[in-house]
């Protein structure tokens, strides 16, 4: 159990790129942080900063309020499970658990008390202990590199994108067993992945990351409900947020699409940035079927994907040719061409400065 | 399904494999059948009457003292040649592993000594311990030490010996830092984790995953110390003093062509051909069993 301060954390490499700039996270004991962002972002390398294998440039990292940037990967007393499980082929399942144990010099029915455990926990059979990782499947051997982490019992958890070698219906299943496995054991974590679904159901809080800063720092809900930037908003959410070019009314109480269609503004909270050039954002799933026709807006159909649960529809509103995305629940019949009335509530719709890409409110 | 692809019949491929195949069959399974057949003669040494003797010179040869004497000789200069070469390449490897400034120069410096002939390998080290003009004679004289690998039998095998496993480092070197850069870094850095310090790691770690290679360099290292070490041997001792770095090579060449006992030395060729063909099976056998890293 611990908490994790990251302070004014830079890292540039020999070759001059500046990785991550400046990033401030404060992790609270027991709490499950999700490090999310497209590929190249940093956030593998912030987390193996954490884990000692990268060299810190600048700011602080502190576990448990002690300063750990000079402190070797073992005695940070943190566990790791990698991405490619990083399990040592030529021990077996048991051997690869002990192994941490065996170097602290633990004694052995310790040991042996705690492999069981975990195994237990981790519903490994004892058959399974003795065999090596290449006899077992890619589930399983996530799961021993689970193994190999809860045994040290840790005071923080590192995930590096342990799910994505698996195939999607696994993923689904170990990210379950990950969050139960967390809720459980109450332990500090930190889970880098570049799946935004994985980050929305797994963290208490997630930290977007974009070209090494932080875009964003919030709940699942914080970030859906009010993304800080475009980047964000883009990211979070499936499928992804509409965006079009638009502009403020004169009296702040409207946004108008190029073409003339216009949406309602909640009232008062824009005044401020009347007749402004701006992004207009909208999810998907805020936008509905219009059933009276004072709000309505036409949206014109040009393709509809069914998918069982949920009908997406795109389209486009007048003039204005930006495709937008509208996700119905259930199967709705619509054809390409079709006109539909679309409307969106005042306070589901979202602003973003097209220069600085920063929220508007 | 066809795992591989199927071309029609075609001349093509036999007339590429037809040059090595003569290379194979004019220098070596002629010379190799040539000496089975002279190994059951018995030739006078002016070469003009050959007897039919069945095998005569085996009995003779394994009833030979000198010659189970060289044979001893042989498998304590393999061993440590063997040994010094790849514990010393495998140090180096670990190390060179470890260097991420200039690794490629490192490399590159390491390898330098396979390109070295036997030969002028052996006359470096001659040079180099040279009782009268050395500069490591001179050098050890400084402490007191005496070097003559001319009088001093000792001495002379611990040259051979030396200069045998430093031609071989290179070539050792190669391999064990190709296999120790096949491990995955993850590995390292789980063990790393885990809590264990570099020379912990080596062991338990990179040491195990490395295994399949350093038994295929022992085989291979051994077949150098048997049969590839004569041109050291020839430059540096000519097998003495007093037959003391005489190995079974070079007694072959010695009784062959110095003593011209060609029945004996053909007979002592077999013997060494059933070497290397025991050591071929083994590697064969042993060595396809990979290793799988992750």
């Amino acid at each position: 159990m611990a908490t994790v301060q990251l302070n004014n954390i830079g890292k540039v490499y020999p070759n001059g790129f500046k990785a991550i700039h400046d990033v401030n996270v404060e992790i609270d004991d027991g709490e499950f942080i999700v490090l999310v962002g497209p590929s190249g972002c940093g956030k593998s390398t912030l987390m193996r900063m954490v884990a000692g294998l990268e060299q810190v440039t600048s700011g602080t990292i502190s576990i448990d309020g002690q300063e750990v940037n000079k402190l070797e990967p073992a005695d940070r007393n943190i566990a790791m499970v990698f991405q490619n499980y990083a399990l040592y082929p030529h021990m077996s399942v048991y051997q690869n658990m002990a192994y941490g144990l065996k170097i602290r010099g633990i004694p052995k029915a310790e040991i042996n008390e705690r492999v069981n455990k975990a195994a237990d926990i981790l519903e490994l059979t004892a058959d399974q202990l003795v065999r090596k990782p290449r006899q077992l499947s890619g589930g399983q051997r996530q799961r021993v590199a689970m193994g190999r982490a809860i045994v040290r019992e840790p005071s923080v958890f590192l995930f590096d994108e342990p799910l994505s070698n698996l195939d999607a219906k696994l993923r689904v299943q170990m990210r379950i067993e990950i969050k139960l496995l967390q809720q459980q054991l109450g332990t500090t974590s930190i889970y880098v992945t570049h799946d935004q679904t994985e980050a929305m159901t797994l963290g208490h809080r997630l930290v977007v990351l974009n070209f090494g800063r932080i875009e964003q720092l919030g709940t699942p809900i914080e970030l859906y409900e009010k993304p800080a930037s475009l980047f964000v908003a883009g990211f979070i959410g499936s499928p992804a947020m509409n965006f079009t070019d638009a502009k403020v009314s004169a009296d702040g109480d409207s946004v108008d699409l190029i073409g003339g269609v216009s949406f309602k503004l909640p009232e008062g909270i824009y005044r401020s940035f009347a007749n402004k050039e701006v992004v207009l954002g909208m999810r998907p799933e805020d936008l509905e079927i219009a059933s009276s026709d004072d709000d309505r807006r036409d949206m014109v159909t040009r393709l509809v994907e069914q998918l069982g649960a949920d009908t997406l529809v795109h389209g486009s509103f007048g003039e204005a040719k930006a495709d937008m995305t509208i996700r119905l629940s259930g199967i709705q019949n619509f054809n390409p061409g079709e006109v539909l009335p679309v409307r969106i509530s005042p306070n589901k719709i979202h602003l973003f400065d097209p220069q600085t890409e920063k929220r508007l409110d | 399904m066809l795992k591989q692809v199927h071309f029609g019949p075609s001349y093509i491929p036999y007339l590429l494999v037809t040059p090595q195949i003569l290379i194979t069959l004019v220098f070596f399974i002629w010379p190799a059948g040539h000496a089975l057949y002279q190994s059951l003669l018995i030739e006078d040494a002016f070469g003009l009457s050959s007897e039919f003797v069945w095998f005569e010179n085996f009995e003779v040869l394994f009833a030979d003292e000198h010659y189970l004497g060289t044979f001893k000789r042989t498998i304590f200069f393999s061993v440590l040649v063997a040994s010094i070469s790849m514990g010393f390449s495998l140090i180096l490897a670990a190390m060179a592993d470890r260097v991420i400034k200039a690794a490629m120069v490192y490399r590159t410096l390491l390898i330098w000594p396979y390109a070295v002939a036997p030969v002028v390998a052996g006359a470096l080290w001659v040079f180099m311990f040279d009782p009268t003009l050395g500069i490591l004679t001179y050098g050890l004289s400084m402490f007191g030490y005496d070097w003559n690998h001319k009088l001093n039998g000792n001495e002379a095998m611990a040259l051979v010996i030396i200069a045998a496993a430093w031609k071989q480092v290179a070539y050792n070197f190669l391999f064990f830092l190709a296999a120790m850069q096949s491990i995955p870094k993850s590995l390292i850095e789980a063990a790393a984790i885990d809590g264990a310090g570099p020379v912990r790691r080596f062991a338990t770690i990179v040491f195990p995953l490395i295994s399949p290679t350093t038994f295929f360099l022992l085989v291979v290292n051994i077949v150098y110390a048997f049969f590839d070490t004569f041109g050291i041997v020839h430059t540096i001792t000519q097998g003495g003093p007093a037959k003391a770095t005489e190995i079974l090579v070079y007694k072959v060449y010695n009784d062959g062509f110095v003593g011209l006992d060609l029945g004996g030395s053909a007979a002592q060729s077999v013997v060494l051909m059933a070497i290397v063909i025991a050591l071929t099976v083994i590697q064969f056998r042993y060595i396809e069993k990979t290793v799988e890293y992750s």
